[in-house]
């Protein structure tokens, strides 16, 4: 049990500093309203009025997102190889370069179907 | 630290039909990224249909030329052995044939991101839009398919279900016509498919954790070593079973079945309820014969309950049903319920390569069927579309007896009447099950064969013997591709189900030295 205890601790810190930075907010911050703070956060979609019917809405946060995500998993991939570079050898530069090839195909599709045009 | 990592071996040639499908996937998505719009179709047709063929002629090259290895490939990860080579030809039969369906422009929506009814819609319609993504994401998931039934890792058994299903969940939600539903049964089938693959991911984990292991040998040999880590194992077990149970569409995991296979395009309805159901049963086996195969008198039970359940819920639900595809949607929980017994069905290692021939040969002729009989269903249209409602069906017998005539004997095939395919599928299986101890369950796939013997008559009695509506549904030049379907499909139903032997034997052959570890 003693193994666990320094999550515990941790858990209990984490917690409590959460709850301590909510519950001081109202007290120590200034009260400026702003209609944009009323909105919701970040999420690309007026959340009003809604389009007649449901209608359509755009989507370019989300595809910026899933893009960070391609490319992020990408590094990921890129950073061990490259640290073992000598030691994975020709077999390693064959998987990589296979796989960014890959990536590079999803890369193009977005390209061309305007997935990196903002407008 | 400063080990060298050694690099893994990977025997290409025998992964070859997988990576040309896979290879096939992702030029289809630069021919996406790359082509004119006008052009796209006409390039990704020929890239599909012969990456598939030339993956089955691999398949071939590989049995015939090199023998079966007997080793798992690509460091234990993959497992190309005998049952795999045959279900990789199945899928790859099936996924052929169900892309010929594909190929028929009618069947999917002109822009998937417009709201149904909407204005945008109807201008798609008008500009002739159509999204072609269809052909690279099918092959995704045939690759996946091919992946799921001879992963030997539980690890990448995940990967390739998930590979599977997340084409699928998309390509669902493309049917033309009633959009509305294609969409919901789209939503249905990911968030349940989500939500059972997760329960995969927390029976891998605690396998695992009983195991030290993901590899599907290393967790057999591990379950004769270590001790005092049962509930762990038993938990695990159970959690990975609700996952692939999910995939075949066994009861009590079956409620997403009918909904998809109605809501989504017919074409992929074929593509699933054929492939998909080949591909899940590989993986089945493969988890509860290779890693799990001496744990079986801890499973067979619950299999049992399984099995029973499947069939009589798939039979007597399925009574019911009004709509052509929903009542084919449970048909098929039937048949997932009928291969169950063939999985219970375990012995010494002839009894199991009985079981397992009989398993090959079912999932082959059940195969064919589904996808000749979804063809037919994409013929019988009315103004709105398929006409899906079994009443207008009514008199079809009198109108074109030669499409009333196929389906009815596709109807029959499924029933398991002899000089059909479908008898000597339910031969193969419930002959080694009663082999093998497995009676009661036999008994229950007879009593559940004959209630849904009840409904598929009653479905030709429909054809035959009542009269035509006044407006009832057209029947539509068939396309090439769908024409084709269905003959080959009757054509295979009729032979498998006069002249079985050399297909069987081709199954035993696969069977006889089971799973390599």
């Amino acid at each position: 049990m003693e193994l666990y205890l320094p999550i515990l601790v941790l858990a209990v810190l984490a917690g409590g500093f959460a709850v301590f930075s909510v519950a001081i907010a109202p007290f120590t911050g200034p009260k400026r309203w702003n209609r944009a703070k009323l909105d919701a956060y970040e999420c690309g979609i007026d959340p009003t009025p809604q389009p007649v019917g449901g209608g359509r809405f755009p989507l370019k946060y989300m595809i910026t997102a899933m893009l960070f995500i391609v490319f992020d998993i990408e590094i990921i991939f890129l950073y061990p190889w490259a640290v073992a570079f000598d030691q994975l050898g020709v077999f390693g530069l064959v998987e990589m370069v296979l796989f960014i090839a890959t990536v590079l195909v999803a890369y193009a599709y977005v390209w061309r179907r305007k997935g990196l045009d903002w407008d | 630290m400063n080990g060298a990592i050694e690099a893994p071996t990977i025997e290409y040639g025998q992964l070859m039909p997988m990576l040309l499908v896979f290879g096939a996937a992702v030029v289809g998505v630069l021919i996406e990224a790359l082509a004119p719009r006008y052009l796209r179709k006409a390039i990704h047709v020929p890239v599909t249909l012969l990456s598939l063929a030339g993956a089955f002629a691999l398949i071939i090259l590989q049995a015939v030329r090199d023998g079966v290895p007997e080793q798992a490939s690509a460091m234990g990860a993959i497992a190309v052995d005998g049952p795999a080579l045959f279900i990789w030809g199945v899928i790859l039969v099936l996924a052929f044939i169900s892309m010929l369906l594909i190929n028929d422009d009618d069947q999917f929506v002109a822009q998937a991101a417009a709201v149904p009814g909407s204005p945008e819609e109807e201008d798609a319609v008008a500009q002739g839009g159509a999204h072609t993504e269809v052909y690279p994401l099918a092959l995704f998931a045939i690759g996946g398919m091919l992946l799921f039934s001879s992963a030997n890792d539980l690890l990448i058994m995940f990967v390739a279900l998930e590979v599977m299903s997340l084409p699928l969940y998309l390509l669902c939600g493309l049917a033309r016509r009633r959009r509305l539903l294609s969409q919901e049964a789209s939503v249905k089938y990911f968030l349940l498919g989500a939500f059972s693959s997760g329960f995969f991911l927390y029976g891998m984990a605690l396998v695992y954790g009983f195991a030290g292991t993901v590899d599907l040998g290393g967790i057999s040999s591990a379950l004769a070593s270590v001790g005092g880590q049962d509930s762990l194992l038993y938990i695990g077990v159970a959690l990975l079973g609700v996952g692939l149970f999910f995939k075949i569409g066994a009861a009590p995991f079956q409620a997403w079945k009918p909904d998809v296979y109605q809501g989504a395009p017919t074409p992929i309805t074929a593509l699933m309820a054929s492939g998909t159901l080949v591909a899940a049963f590989g993986a089945v086996l493969r988890v509860f014969w290779v890693a799990l195969g001496n744990l079986d008198w801890d499973w067979r039970p619950v299999m049992w309950a399984v099995a029973i359940l499947t069939m009589v819920v798939g039979a007597i639900l399925a009574i019911t049903q009004t709509d052509i595809k929903r009542m084919l949607a449970y048909s098929s929980i039937a048949h997932a319920g009928f291969l169950l017994i063939g999985v219970i069905a375990t012995g010494d290692a002839e009894q199991n390569s009985g079981s397992l021939s009989g398993i090959l040969f079912y999932l082959l002729t059940y195969g064919i069927t589904t996808v000749g009989a979804f063809a037919v269903v994409t013929m019988v249209r009315d103004a709105g579309g398929e006409a899906g409602h079994l009443s207008r069906w009514a008199g079809l017998g009198k109108r074109s007896p030669l499409l009333a005539g196929i389906f009815a004997f596709f109807l029959l095939a499924f029933a398991g009447i002899p000089l059909t395919s479908g008898f000597f599928g339910k031969y193969a299986v419930f002959a080694p099950a009663v082999s093998g101890g497995a009676l009661g369950l036999v008994v229950v796939g007879v009593i559940s064969s004959a209630v849904a013997a009840f409904f598929y008559v009653r479905v030709i009695v429909l054809m035959f013997f009542s009269e035509p509506a006044a407006d009832g549904p057209t029947v539509a030049l068939p396309s090439v591709g769908t024409a084709a379907v269905v003959t080959i499909a009757a054509a295979a139903t009729v032979v498998l189900g006069v002249f079985p032997q050399p297909v069987l034997d081709l199954a035993d052959q696969a069977a006889s030295a089971l799973f390599i570890r």
